[in-house]
Formats: C-alpha cells, sequence, structure tokens
C-alpha cells in the first residue's frame, strides 16, 4: 500500500467517456501483421506505460493513435471523434487533440526555441503573434528552458531540446500526449530532466501515452502498464500487479531480461 | 573583307551576348516555375502522376539538348503552328531545366529527416504548411549549391540554339567568323564571354556551398 500512496495521485476521470478507444485494431506492413487486433480505453487523466520487446508493436500502435501509421482494420476514437486517414480535415481536427513527442526529438533546425514552439499555434490555431510568444515564454519557463528562447536547437544539449519538444508539443493544448521512447536518444545523465517534466504533467492531469524503457519511471507514474508480446496487449494492469506478480511467461522473462 | 578590328569583332559579340543572357534567364526561370510545379504534384499527388513526371525527368535527362531544340522547332511546326527560333529555344531549354531541376530539388527535398515531415504532421500542419514552413526552408539551404550549379549548364546549353538559327553568341561567333575568316580569334573571343558569365556563377555556387556546409563541419 505505501507504494501506492508515494505515487503522484493522477486525477483519472473513471466515470466520463474513454478519451481514446480503440477497437480491434489491426495493421498489417505487407504480409506482416504487427498489431494483431488492440482494444483499449484510455480514460481521461489516464497515465499508460506501454512496455514490451522491440518489434512488439508499441511504437506502431502509438503512432496509430495520431494517424502516423495507417490501420487496416478496426477502429479508433479520440474525444469520440473517429480516426479518417482519407480526410485531411478530420486528421488535421484530430491531430490537435494529440500531441507527440519522439524519440529523436524532431525539433525544426531552422528555428529558434520559441519560434518551434510558436509555429503550430500561429499556423493552425491562428494565435496572434503576441499572445503565441507569451504561452511559448510560459512554457518554456514550465519545462526549465525560459532562457534558450533565441537559441538554435543545436546549441541545446539532448536533455534540453527533448524538453523543448515536449513544450512545442504543449503549446497546441492537446488532450492526450503521446511519448514515443522518448529517453532513448538521451544521455544517461540527462534521462533525469525530461523525465522529472513528464512526471510534472502526470500530477496535472495529462492523459499520457508512453512506450518506456524506463521501467521504475512506469511503475512510479503510470495507472495502467500494457505488457505487448508479438502485437498484442499481451498482458495490463496497475504497474504494482504487472510488475510485482507478472502473471504470463512472456512478461516473467521480459521483466528477467532486464535485470540481466 | 579584313577591315574588321578585334573590338568590332568583341563588340559584336557582345551584342549577340545579350541573347544567351536572356536565354539563360528564360530557362532558368520559366524551368524553375515549372520544376517547382512538377516537384509540389511529385510530393502531393499518387503514384500514377509520380511515375508520369518520372518519365518527364527520364525523357529530357536522356536525349541531348540537341534533339529537344530540333523537335521543338521542326515538331511544333508538323501542327501547322509556326515557331520562331525564338519560341523554340525557349520552350525546349524550359522543359530541359524544368526536367532537372525537379530532379536535383526532389533530391534536396527526400533528404529532409522523415522526423521533420512527422513532427510537423502531428502537430497539426497541412501538407502545405509542412513544406512551406518546415521542409522548404531546410531543403532550399541543401538545394541552392546544385541549383546555381546547373544554370552553368543551361547558360552553356544556350550555345546549341544556334543549329535552329537563333542569333545568340555562338550563332553571332560563326557569322562574324564567316565574315572575318578569322575563326581562331573569333571563338577564342566567344569561349572567353562565356567563361565571364560562367565563371562568376560557378564561384557563387562553390562559394555557397562551403557556406552551407562548412559551417556544420
Amino acid at each position: 500500500m505505501a507504494a501506492v500512496l508515494e505515487k503522484p495521485i493522477a486525477k483519472v476521470d473513471e466515470l466520463g467517456p474513454p478519451i481514446v478507444r480503440i477497437t480491434a485494431l489491426r495493421k498489417s506492413y505487407g504480409t506482416n501483421e504487427v498489431l494483431k487486433g488492440i482494444d483499449l480505453d484510455v480514460k481521461r487523466g489516464e497515465v499508460i506505460a506501454i512496455i514490451g520487446k522491440s518489434g512488439s508493436g508499441k511504437s506502431t500502435l502509438l503512432r496509430c493513435i495520431n494517424g502516423l501509421e495507417v490501420f487496416q482494420h478496426g477502429s479508433l476514437t479520440v474525444d469520440g471523434k473517429p480516426l479518417l486517414h482519407e480526410s485531411a480535415m478530420a486528421m488535421r481536427e484530430l491531430r490537435q487533440h494529440v500531441g507527440m513527442i519522439f524519440q529523436n526529438f524532431n525539433l525544426f533546425p531552422h528555428l529558434t526555441v520559441g519560434k518551434n514552439v510558436m509555429l503550430a499555434p500561429t499556423l493552425v490555431k491562428k494565435r496572434a503573434s503576441a499572445e503565441a510568444i507569451a504561452q511559448a515564454k510560459k512554457l518554456l519557463e514550465r519545462v526549465g528552458l525560459a532562457e534558450k528562447f533565441d537559441a538554435m536547437p543545436d546549441q541545446l544539449s539532448g536533455g534540453q531540446q527533448q524538453r523543448v519538444a515536449i513544450a512545442r508539443a504543449l503549446a497546441m493544448e492537446p488532450a492526450v500526449l503521446l511519448c514515443d521512447e522518448i529517453t532513448s536518444a538521451l544521455d544517461p545523465e540527462l534521462v533525469g530532466e525530461v523525465l522529472r517534466v513528464v512526471e510534472s504533467l502526470a500530477v496535472e492531469g495529462m492523459t499520457l501515452l508512453m512506450v518506456t524503457h524506463e521501467m521504475s519511471f512506469a511503475r512510479k507514474v503510470s495507472n495502467r502498464v500494457i505488457f505487448m508480446h508479438q502485437g498484442r496487449v499481451h498482458e495490463m494492469g496497475p504497474p504494482a500487479d504487472l510488475f510485482g506478480k507478472p502473471q504470463t511467461p512472456e512478461l516473467r522473462q521480459f521483466l528477467s531480461s532486464l535485470h540481466d | 573583307m579584313n577591315d574588321f578590328s578585334l573590338w568590332d569583332i568583341l563588340r559584336n559579340l557582345l551584342m549577340a551576348l545579350r541573347w544567351t543572357v536572356v536565354l539563360s534567364l528564360i530557362a532558368f526561370v520559366g524551368g524553375g516555375l515549372v520544376g517547382g510545379l512538377l516537384l509540389y504534384f511529385r510530393l502531393r499527388a499518387g503514384k500514377v502522376l509520380e511515375r508520369f513526371i518520372g518519365g518527364y525527368v527520364a525523357l529530357f535527362q536522356g536525349t541531348p539538348l540537341l534533339m529537344q531544340l530540333f523537335l521543338a522547332y521542326f515538331g511544333i511546326a508538323l501542327f501547322g503552328i509556326d515557331v520562331s527560333a525564338w519560341t523554340a529555344a525557349s520552350v525546349a531549354l524550359t522543359l530541359y531545366t524544368s526536367a532537372y531541376l525537379t530532379e536535383i530539388w526532389r533530391g534536396c527535398v527526400a533528404s529532409i529527416p522523415k522526423g521533420q515531415w512527422e513532427a510537423s504532421g502531428s502537430l497539426a500542419l497541412t501538407f502545405g504548411e509542412q513544406l512551406r514552413h518546415v521542409v522548404l526552408p531546410q531543403a532550399v539551404k541543401i538545394a541552392t549549391a546544385p541549383t546555381v550549379g546547373f544554370l552553368v549548364q543551361v547558360i552553356k546549353g544556350t550555345a546549341l540554339a544556334s543549329v535552329i538559327g537563333f542569333v545568340e553568341l555562338t550563332k553571332a561567333g560563326s557569322m562574324i567568323s564567316n565574315a572575318t575568316f578569322r575563326p581562331f580569334e573569333v571563338f577564342s573571343c566567344v569561349a572567353l564571354l562565356y567563361f565571364v558569365l560562367c565563371f562568376p556563377v560557378s564561384l557563387y555556387a562553390k562559394y555557397h556551398e562551403r557556406k552551407t556546409y562548412g559551417r556544420r563541419a
């Protein structure tokens, strides 16, 4: 029980409709099926960690949620609206609700840090310049980089770049944030500063879906852990259960392989 | 007939040089516009159009410019349209330039990491916004040196327009040579003038290349 109390108390909306609903989702590359029927409801404010071996389909699942990957069967709704790949309008609408942070940061190298954060709000949300600047400064302050507003991305460390990427995603005020192995490209000493920012988001009630290899972090901040294996949700539950008493041999093997 | 001084030769060549410059500019501006349009369709459209444009590029890269000029000059005339050497040369050089430029630029756009498209896409930017604000500003930097370098090819390529009777530098050179019987002097001057035109352009391309790539190293 003590372990549970230590956790940041994310405000999960247990009763409301799910913010993300994935039903019988299947995706294949040619004849190779990588997602073999995924069902998942994500509640508002929930923090979900997706773990599993490489090639288990966890990144692909995440990338399906904002339409970076096209799936062949099943359905996916965000905030009740279905994801329609054919409709550019619908995709644009959906993507305003779903932010994404990438393993390799993917900052725009030709723009200053401030402009990286301001670009999407000014273009997509038609925000006035002064307002966008104020918002960008606030967000950069939140990720601890207020003084880097005019810096270029290549002048920053990996950890700083990733924090800018978080600020950039937050600038669109997304309802869901997808984190795709966001610390995997970082030097070990820079991982902490990024995870602290993500943790603060979790505490503030942001809905988070993160693919991660940081097991202790997953255990600490998530409400639910999903173990993916061969394109399926193999095991799912509260972190204490999944890490404490894994039910399937695959998960046991995966967890023990981490300690080697 | 030998009352042409070297200055007379040069003066007449300089008069013709402007048509070389004008034709180069037409080819470059026209080719740039058509090439840009083709690039947009290539990035935007489906496989059919992409293949069609690929074929267009292969056709113009796989045949000599001289043949393209002949075909433009004599081919369009077959349809009963009276084409001047001006029109034929402009059309042929524009198409030729557009094929090369669209290919150069496609390579530059392709060299922008996929993550840039993904990041801008997941921020809900439209295709046009992604292109204009994220991809092209980075691609233009890479494209400048090879594009300017290709301009040199176009300038030299205009010399071929002389065979369909377009009086530019080379044609003027052979006319003067026929009148003066001093081909060596005349064509030395012609070559010198091409060099004066092309060398600064090459130099600029090199300078720009160093400016773009030197900084990163």
